[in-house]
């Protein structure tokens, strides 16, 4: 390489270098884990109303974010922070994440979905379910289950993928739902539980995307087993994305765990101005209602219009699971590796 | 000439330790600074668990070598030595898989070898899987790497010792392996280390029992959240590639042969005797089952619809799907390639010219470090660069880091592709030069730089290929959002319904990555002109 080439490079890695950002007030850094989404319209609506921009950062799933977030809560890499979900709020809590703020929008938000200290601000909920293949179980002559119990019957051998806890979020809610329904002490415990779903013949995957796509066999799945762990409004993405007019999947309202997704706003922000707009404009109608056709969840403020593959096909569990962060926080390693044991 | 030395090899030492040692250390310090250092180190030592996965790592990262090398080795001879029509299509295809994401590569792994495959064998939760996955994915560095330094080797010696006698067995293991080993030794630590260091397909093939280091870091910083545990693995791992690192070190310091330097076009002939054409045919032949069989199930994946086949997958995906067009994905892809590709060059050529003009320690224990990102866990790296990167500058979310993570990666490919090419350039050649009163700068320029050029392009289509991929610490760093092709499949697998598309998607990945392998082959075609 002839030297003049080099230094012309060298001299633009540099340039580029140099340029990264430094904060400012025109400016709110918006951290999320990998499967938010929003319309770019959204955004740049923000930044009309407000002369502020909205630079986002992918921080993985959702754990990996928030443990991310703590690694650096002394210089925090952004202002806001959104997807942390009630499986790790205790986390994000104990080790002190946020700034209080009480947001102008949030008395349209159910206080069922609130946290009390206002500490952070629910912006979108969702239900962890069974779905089932319809034509899958029609094709074997087997009902869906109606209860997490009847998987355990050996009609439903072999048909059963589920999420690895200590890998997947949806993996973790539905073994919270398991530990939940079964309990912890008693003649048939949740440990109990596990053992005849191994003995059954379940499949563990690292990861909703293999599950879901590589061992399901409903919808756009192309594997093998009609009964897979995944969301409640996984009926309507098939409809929405494969053009449909009925849903090939349906979900066992029985067993759902609601999650529930909560922005908050970091301390240690260099902007806390922008920081509040920013967490009122995610309570705002405007992007409530581009939620559930971006990242399929419901939008947490009860004026939002939902639209009509929503209406038409999404179910709404009528007593989901829901557990205490706190009681989640103080048992979440010692429930996945005591899982580990059994399905190893 | 020492002076110069350490010129050159200045920017390379800098570069890795800002942003390779110093993220590092500071993370593995931190992690270990965050519990009790001696426990955790006895943790990973006498917790039965944690010491099966270390026995399983090791020892599918050798396994997994072994059978690249079964099937890559008379693949790069059969590439070397004979042309047939179709060699640059066929050459430019293997280098395919190596840019596939995991999940896409699970797919055609599942289709082939799961509960639906058409051979009726189901390997899943069996370490055959993981296994095959490797072979497929990290056979390119085999058939390049090996491949493209044997078709410089001259024929005539091979036929020499024929015809003195010696047969075929004999001419090989004492002529034609001694003569490769330099390129051998070097695609044998690559794909030793890639696989040693495995993370998405053991993830997402493997199971509890089937899983690698690289995996259980990553489970115990973000499920655990014991960095202190996880510190202590990396540094078992480190140790272990270090090890490794060491044997190589000392395997390839044996005195490098001058070789008598052929352009490739001259080496290659047509296959004449039965058993000849029998041998390229069957090479070729497992080539196609392994590499062509897998990537023909995605095209089929992509091509197939609600209603049965048709390319709605391919046009859907040019109106925004998930906030994913496919020319907007591509775009953002190149956008990070092409700086990864130029810092991964300049970086990987300033230290290939220092190794290899350096016969001494210093050459040697450098040439070994350049080494270790390739071993080291990118799940800690990436950790590193939040605890690290943020005083002067702040570069933690910065876009120029996406193109170094890739180039750390990267730049060892440079290297080890240049370096035995910068060595087998002949000592008389450059005196002829020098007598004849040519300034050295002239010397590199007429006699060095059209040899070593052909070898950074195989390494630049590798680090083309790894940056598409968004190979190493990307996975694990806090980034701008920037919808490139990765990212982009990943989203359209991350919803349900949009399988398709996703497939559609990487099979434009794998068209660009030929693009990218074909260019190579015509740069090198164009240029074997110069001798």
């Amino acid at each position: 390489m002839n030297p003049r080439a080099t230094s012309a490079i060298a001299a633009a890695a540099l340039l580029m270098a140099a340029c990264s950002s430094t904060p400012d007030t025109s400016e709110v850094v918006l951290m999320t884990h990998d499967s938010f989404l929003v319309s770019e319209e959204v955004l740049s609506e923000f930044t009309e109303d407000t002369g502020i921009t909205v630079v986002l950062l992918q921080a993985g799933d959702a754990g990996a974010m928030v443990n991310r977030a703590i690694l650096t809560k002394d210089h925090p890499l952004a202002d806001v922070l959104y997807g942390v979900d009630n499986t790790f709020l205790s986390l994000a809590l104990s080790e002190g994440l946020f700034i209080p703020y009480r947001s102008t929008e949030i008395d349209r938000v159910p206080a069922e979905l609130r946290d009390t200290e206002d500490r952070v601000t629910p912006i979108d909920f969702g239900d962890v379910c069974l779905n089932t293949d319809i034509a899958g179980l029609a094709a074997l002559d087997i009902d869906p289950p109606a209860t997490l119990r009847d998987l355990t019957e050996p009609a439903y051998a072999g048909l059963l993928v589920v999420e690895d806890p200590s890998t997947s979020s949806p993996g973790l809610a539905f073994l919270l739902a398991t530990i939940d329904t079964f309990g912890e002490e008693g003649d048939y415990t949740w440990r109990d539980y596990w053992r005849d779903l191994v003995a059954n013949d379940v499949r563990i995957t690292p990861g909703w995307e293999a599950a879901y796509n590589l061992e399901f066999s409903g919808g756009s799945g192309v594997g093998t087993r009609p009964i897979v762990v995944s969301y409640a409004t996984s009926p309507p993405a098939e409809v929405f994305f494969g053009d449909l007019d009925e849903a090939p999947t349906s979900v066992v309202t029985a067993g759902c765990f609601r999650q529930i997704e909560y922005a908050g706003i970091l301390a240690g922000t260099s902007n806390e101005q922008g920081a509040r707009l920013l967490v009122d404009y995610l309570l705002s109608l405007r992007f409530q209602e581009d939620i559930p056709l971006n990242m399929f969840v419901f939008p947490a403020n009860r004026d939002a219009a939902l639209p009509d593959v929503f209406v038409e096909h999404a179910t709404v569990p009528d007593n989901p699971v829901t557990m205490d962060p706190d009681r989640i926080d103080q048992n979440r390693d010692r429930w996945i590796a005591e899982w580990a044991a059994i399905v190893r | 000439m020492r002076l110069r030395t350490a010129a050159i090899i200045a920017l390379p030492v800098a570069f890795l330790g800002y942003f390779f040692v110093y993220p590092l250390a500071t993370i593995l310090l931190t992690g270990l600074n965050s519990g009790d250092a001696g426990s955790a180190f006895a943790a990973v030592v006498t917790d039965p668990i944690l010491r099966s996965v270390a026995w399983f790592t090791l020892w599918q990262a050798v396994a997994s070598t072994v059978l690249t090398f079964a099937v890559g080795l008379p693949a790069a001879y059969v590439f070397a030595r004979y042309s047939f029509p179709g060699r640059s299509v066929f050459r430019a295809l293997t280098l395919v898989p190596f840019v596939l994401p995991t999940l896409a590569v699970a797919t055609a792994m599942l289709a082939l070898l799961g509960p639906t495959s058409p051979f009726g064998i189901d390997l899943r939760g069996t370490v055959w899987i993981i296994l095959i996955a490797h072979v497929f994915y990290n056979l390119a560095i085999v058939i390049r790497g090996v491949g493209s330094f044997w078709e410089h080797i001259d024929p005539s010696i091979e036929r020499a010792a024929r015809v003195l006698g010696a047969s075929r067995i004999r001419t090989f293991l004492e002529v034609t392996l001694p003569l490769l080993r330099p390129a051998i030794l070097s695609a044998a630590a690559l794909v030793f280390l890639f696989t040693f260091t495995s993370f998405g397909v053991v993830l997402v093939l493997g199971d509890l029992s089937h899983t690698t280091i690289e995996v259980e870091i990553w489970r115990q910083t973000t499920s655990f959240r014991r960095l202190d545990i996880a510190a202590a693995l990396a540094i078992f791992q480190l140790v272990g590639v270090g090890l490794i690192l060491f044997a190589y070190s000392r395997a390839s310091q044996v005195r490098q042969l001058q070789l008598p330097y052929r352009p490739s076009g001259e080496t290659l002939r047509r296959p004449r005797t039965a058993g000849e054409r029998w041998f390229v045919g069957g090479t070729l032949a497992v080539l196609a089952v392994i590499v062509v069989i897998p990537i023909a199930v995605l095209v089929g994946k992509s091509l197939t619809t609600a209603t049965g086949f048709g390319f709605e997958n391919y046009t859907s995906l040019f109106t925004p799907t998930l906030g994913v067009t496919a020319p907007n994905a591509i775009g953002n892809t190149l956008r990070f390639a092409i700086p990864a590709v130029l810092i991964a060059t300049l970086i990987g050529m300033l230290a290939a010219v220092s190794i290899a003009y350096e016969r001494g320690r210093i050459g040697r224990v450098f040439d070994t470090m350049l080494m270790l990102p390739l071993g080291a866990s990118a799940v800690m790296i990436g950790f590193g660069f939040l605890v690290a990167l943020d005083e002067p500058i702040d570069l933690r979310t910065s876009v120029i880091l996406i193109p170094i993570a890739h180039s750390l990666v990267a730049i060892p490919f440079i290297v080890r592709s240049t370096v035995p090419a910068m060595r087998s350039i002949q000592h008389r050649l450059r005196e002829a030069a020098a007598v004849l009163g040519t300034s050295p700068a002239v010397v590199w320029r007429e006699i060095d730089l059209p040899i070593i050029s052909r070898a950074v392009a195989v390494g630049a289509a590798f680090a083309f290929a790894i940056s598409v991929r968004e190979f190493g610490a990307t996975a694990f760093i806090v980034r701008r959002t920037s919808t490139t092709i990765p990212v982009a499949i990943f989203r359209l697998l991350g919803r349900p319904g949009s399988f398709g598309r996703a497939m559609a998607l990487s099979v434009m990945l794998m068209g660009l990555a030929a693009i990218a392998a074909l260019a190579v082959e015509a740069l090198r075609g164009a240029t074997t002109g110069d001798i």
